[in-house]
């Protein structure tokens, strides 16, 4: 059974969110999505300073199986992309909570509220 | 609905993440599908490829009848339990399937073939046998699961597994087979590795699949089969040929035998009328990514594509085997697009890895 922290937010397209206290955005993917994708082997992340769109493809997960896409949750600036995971994918395995993929610097604040709570996202990896 | 292996309620209590593959609901992995990739290269791993069809052909015309049906000649196997690999064509020269036969006597062969081909080729082969009048029967063995049994431990640990299988079996040479009681014990696999493939009773699958994993066998998904196979550098049906591409475009031209020029097989004029323009190759991404199948490779001679890709958990680089231009020669350096960006590739001979040992 897959693991999802209560006090994240996630979106339908299996990224964790994590609202920080200076109101940055650290995202990562859930550990439904990386039992989903099997073994990590390559990630291509985006490079800070970069201006995203909400739902924009912006980083690739490949596993052994096959590439996947990760969007953007909300539009804002990426302001850093974990280098360490690059360096050592298989980590998004070991502790998708802790592996994150890059930082945001949202546009909105408030677009977070939008995303979907633990209860809600597990209704949908599961359905 | 998909079908089900006699192994299938094994393989969901083993807790194994089911997909469906060509119709049949299969373990991808069982966990990791990197660690089952380590354990056929370094100790022993099994997978359950029930999937698969076993077909038995009976009869005094049978030989005569698979000289004309498939590409290799069946009449170069002259010790029992021989195997031989090869293409089963259509008039055209593409692959209906490839498949393996083993040569009991003149009068009784058991071949395997693909789960996703299987009604087809069956078809193909009562056609084939009604059209050509031959004395001989073909008989579809749902009744059999097949365990393959792969590792460089793999042989060791069966025999500790099944008491007695050693005697029947230990003498066996690389793609050989020998009956043993109910079972058929075979020198054979798809992972590059020395093994066993054993083709036994449905009813006495889960009981032996139970005793390869007290003996140490480490249960493998469909996935870790492929990445094991890719980096062996044998071809997958569906992906690496088809209907529409002639064994010589393929790789597989070592697989047709021309020798006995008397001798037709269906495809076989196609064949002739139309020799090779295009070779398979390996390719090594030197660049950071993971090649996949159907992407563009640009060569000095012209345009190619992929046709398996992947990450080798062995080398620990994205590796594919490509379909290229002639003249393309491993060594050359290529350009691979990998989501619109060109990356470098490096050419190589189309086999990666063999008992355990990187070979590029």
């Amino acid at each position: 059974m897959s693991n999802t922290p209560a006090e994240l937010r996630y979106t339908e397209s299996h990224e964790w969110v994590r609202t920080e206290s200076d109101g940055t955005l650290t995202i990562g993917i859930t550990d439904h999505a990386q039992q989903a994708l099997g073994d990590v082997v390559f990630l291509e992340l985006p490079e800070a300073g970069r201006v995203v769109d909400a739902k924009e493809s912006i980083a690739v997960i490949e596993s052994v199986k096959a590439a996947s896409d990760i969007y953007a949750p909300v539009a804002g600036e990426i302001i850093a992309s974990n280098q360490e995971a690059v360096d050592a994918p298989e980590a998004v395995n070991g502790d998708p909570y802790g592996a994150w993929l890059f930082k945001i610097k949202p546009a909105n604040a408030a677009d977070v509220d939008g995303l979907l709570s633990a209860e809600a996202y597990d209704a949908v990896a599961n359905g | 609905m998909p079908q089900h292996t006699p192994l299938h309620a094994t393989h969901v209590a083993a807790g194994a993440r089911m997909v469906d593959f060509a119709g049949w609901d299969m373990p991808v992995n069982y966990g990791s599908q990197i660690e089952e990739h380590h354990a056929v290269r370094r100790d022993a791993g099994m997978f359950d490829v029930s999937h698969m069809l076993a077909l038995d052909l009976a009869g005094a015309g049978s030989k005569a009848f698979l000289r004309g049906l498939i590409a290799n000649d069946v009449a170069k196997l002259a010790e029992p339990g021989k195997a031989l690999y090869s293409c089963m064509l259509n008039p055209e020269g593409g692959v209906i399937d490839d498949l393996i036969v083993y040569y009991l006597s003149d009068t009784a062969w058991r071949i395997v073939v693909n789960a996703g081909t299987a009604d087809k080729d069956v078809a193909w082969m009562q056609a084939r046998l009604a059209e050509g009048g031959f004395d001989a029967t073909l008989t579809v063995r749902r009744d059999l699961a097949m365990i393959a049994v792969q590792g460089p431990n793999a042989r060791a640990k069966t025999w500790a597994a099944l008491p007695g299988s050693e005697a029947a079996s230990a003498s066996l040479k690389p793609f050989q087979g020998a009956a043993w009681g109910d079972f058929f014990i075979a020198r054979t696999g798809y992972t590059g590795e020395d093994g066993f493939e054993l083709t036994l009773p449905a009813d006495q699958a889960t009981a032996t699949w139970s005793a390869l994993v007290a003996a140490g066998v480490k249960p493998c998904g469909l996935g870790a089969r492929d990445t094991l196979r890719l980096e062996a550098g044998m071809a997958l049906y569906g992906n690496d040929m088809d209907e529409t591409i002639s064994p010589l475009d393929a790789g597989l031209a070592w697989t047709v035998d021309f020798s006995d020029t008397a001798r037709d097989f269906v495809g076989k004029a196609a064949l002739l009328a139309k020799p090779a323009s295009r070779q398979v190759l390996g390719l090594v991404l030197e660049d950071k990514g993971v090649l996949r199948a159907h992407q563009a490779v640009f060569t000095a001679q012209g345009e190619g594509e992929t046709t398996s890709g992947t990450f080798s958990p062995t080398l620990e680089k994205a590796i594919a085997m490509a379909r290229l231009p002639l003249g393309v020669a491993p060594g050359d350096s290529v350009e691979v697009d990998i989501r619109g960006k060109r990356l470098k590739a490096r050419v190589v001979k189309a086999s990666f890895v063999r008992n355990g040992k990187a070979l590029i």
